[in-house]
């Protein structure tokens, strides 16, 4: 049956902060190798929802299934193991460590040496190769000896993305990965997101609707935190309501 | 293939022993042959940076701020000097063993609910557990001596061979720095290893580093043990060295001292504990000689200059000429 099941999926998922509803009912199906965007204005609950995804917060009600297994009971550092990986919408990464450092903490937890104490950390060869790996294939070779607090906003971002793909997430989430980058910058980024693995499920929450548009092959959008509407990048585009009270004039121009 | 990143082979490097390390040692060598009327001096400089490198794992490392690293220095003290007095247990080494492992069990145990906490909160529950085991060794008279502490403990030989007295001053230094030399090494390679690597990215970023899936609670819980025990093995030494353990092992002013001691020198750097515990105590030792009564005053001073101006304690200012010098030659730092 798991052939079927989609990647990750929410059923009837709800969270309260007391009267605040802040997710509703929300039933949604990322589907393997997705390209999926979530969309809607501020406060819609899209931070919240990945925050129920990853465990961050437990839910009110309602499940997560990760290939059709419950994982709503599960810790964030446990669905991290099982493939759910993130990045964030304000950048949080190690600001003190070097380029190559962030990537290499990330993947020596992935492949479960992170606990090693007698080794030193340089003698792990196989973390290094693949922080190298995803160090290259974001476009970092030239930062990766920098301590990340002295690279561009846009770079970290980049920085960001190689420490989720460092997790070999099944599903990567990506809250608002082009905030904050000045546009001159952004090009690096969608290069980035567009050249993610295939096999790789991707959620992206993002209000630049170019960059949604360019990228997603399905939309979602969310209003006061709940699905408002779901469909193909056509059909949403084509959504009067939608258009209403969220794209506005971004499509109308 | 793809060309190796520098920053790659950096990294897979970092961990080799540079030549300045062996400076530290070759001087307290030094320092053995040089002043053979300042080893007892000697003795509580290293036991000092001991207990100074205890303290840079867990707040340098991992970003632990305590304020009652005291008490384990303290545990691992009164362990040494209680079962001296009251079991006949007086051989050093397996008295160090001991010492280190109840203070171990008292960081492992404390760590398990200060840890859930952060920033003042935890900072107020070091203080406490300090001031609990405080009170304890006062109100434990029968065991602890109280207020007045055990006074006039001797020693059995150290492995047999040497011996271990108050006024052997030269088989206790060298004993203090091969010990110290141990925990250093094994220090060392915790801090260059992936756990503490994992360490510092919980001090750099915990949200993130819950997002990686490390197991966040679980390291520092295992970090603040293990400091624990070499704080144990410090007060262990001390005990030994002086023959006499009291109240003031485990107190505010030990913790503040030792704390001031990494600050001065530079904490998370490994060798800050070194020349902290140096400065520190060379400053009191000049400044208690020139003003008895008011030498304090002189390390306030200073302390306000460390924090004006040199944040990252005296090896933050070596650091950018080190930097500038491998940069001449082309490496990187």
């Amino acid at each position: 049956m798991s052939g079927a099941a989609p990647m990750l999926e929410t059923r009837g998922l709800c969270k309260n902060f007391g009267a605040l509803e802040v997710a509703r009912e929300i039933d949604f199906r990322l589907e393997r190798g997705a390209r999926h965007a979530l969309i809607g204005p501020n406060g819609a609950g899209k931070t919240t929802f990945v925050n129920l995804l990853t465990g961050v917060l437990a839910p009110s009600r309602g499940q997560v299934l990760l290939e059709g297994e419950d994982v709503t009971r599960l810790a964030q550092a446990k669905r991290v193991k099982r493939g759910i990986a993130r990045t964030f919408q304000i950048s949080q990464l190690f600001r003190g460590l070097t380029v190559f450092e962030n990537v290499c903490i990330a993947v020596a937890e992935r492949m479960g040496v992170g606990g090693a104490m007698l080794r030193p950390a340089g003698a792990h060869e196989a973390v290094i190769a693949e922080a190298t790996r995803l160090v290259e294939m974001v476009k970092l070779a030239e930062d990766a000896g920098r301590r990340v607090a002295e690279l561009p906003y846009g770079r970290q971002r980049l920085v960001e993305i190689a420490i989720a793909l460092g997790l070999a997430p099944r599903v990567l989430l990506l809250d608002e990965p082009a905030a904050g980058i000045p546009s001159a910058e952004s090009h690096i980024l969608l290069d980035a997101i567009a050249s993610l693995p295939e096999d790789i499920a991707v959620l992206i929450i993002e209000h630049d609707m170019d960059l949604v548009f360019r990228f997603a092959r399905r939309i979602t959008v969310m209003v006061s935190g709940a699905v408002y509407a779901e469909g193909t990048p056509a059909e949403i585009a084509a959504n009067r309501d939608v258009r209403a009270v969220y794209l506005g004039s971004a499509l109308d121009g | 293939m793809n060309p190796v990143l520098p920053a790659a082979q950096e990294f897979a490097r970092r961990h080799r022993l540079r030549w300045w390390e062996a400076l530290p040692w070759l001087a307290a060598l030094g320092a053995f042959f040089a002043f053979p009327n300042y080893l007892s001096f000697g003795t509580q400089v290293l036991i000092t940076v001991l207990f100074a490198l205890s303290l840079d794992l867990v707040l340098g490392y991992a970003g632990i701020v305590t304020l009652g690293h005291a008490a384990f220095f303290g545990a691992g003290a009164y362990t040494v000097g209680m079962l001296a007095a009251h079991a006949g247990w007086n051989e050093p080494l397996s008295g160090l063993a001991a010492a280190a492992a109840v203070a171990a069990a008292i960081g492992f145990l404390s760590g398990l609910v200060v840890l859930r906490t952060h920033g003042l909160t935890l900072l107020m529950l070091t203080l406490c557990t300090m001031a609990l085991l405080e009170q304890a060794a006062n109100m434990g008279a029968a065991w602890t001596g109280g207020f007045d502490g055990i006074p006039g403990l001797s020693f059995r030989k150290i492995l047999g061979l040497f011996d271990f007295d108050v006024l052997y001053f030269r088989s206790q230094y060298l004993y203090v720095l091969a010990v110290l030399f141990a925990c250093f090494v094994f220090v060392r390679t915790l801090v260059y290893s992936a756990f503490g690597q994992s360490l510092t990215g919980v001090r750099e970023n915990v949200l993130r580093m819950h997002a990686v899936g490390a197991p966040v609670r679980a390291r520092l819980v295992i970090a603040y043990t293990i400091s624990a025990a070499l704080a144990g093995l410090a007060g262990g030494l001390f005990t030994q060295a002086t023959g006499y353990v009291n109240l003031a092992v485990l107190g505010l002013d030990r913790a503040a001292g030792v704390m001031i001691v990494l600050i001065l020198g530079g904490y998370g750097r490994l060798y800050g504990a070194f020349v902290g515990a140096v400065a520190y105590l060379m400053l009191e030792h000049q400044l208690a000689k020139a003003y008895p009564t008011a030498w304090q005053l002189g390390v306030g001073v200073l302390l306000v200059l460390v924090a004006l101006y040199a944040r990252n304690g005296i090896l933050g200012l070596v650091e950018p000429l080190r930097r500038r010098g491998a940069a001449m030659r082309g490496r990187p730092t």
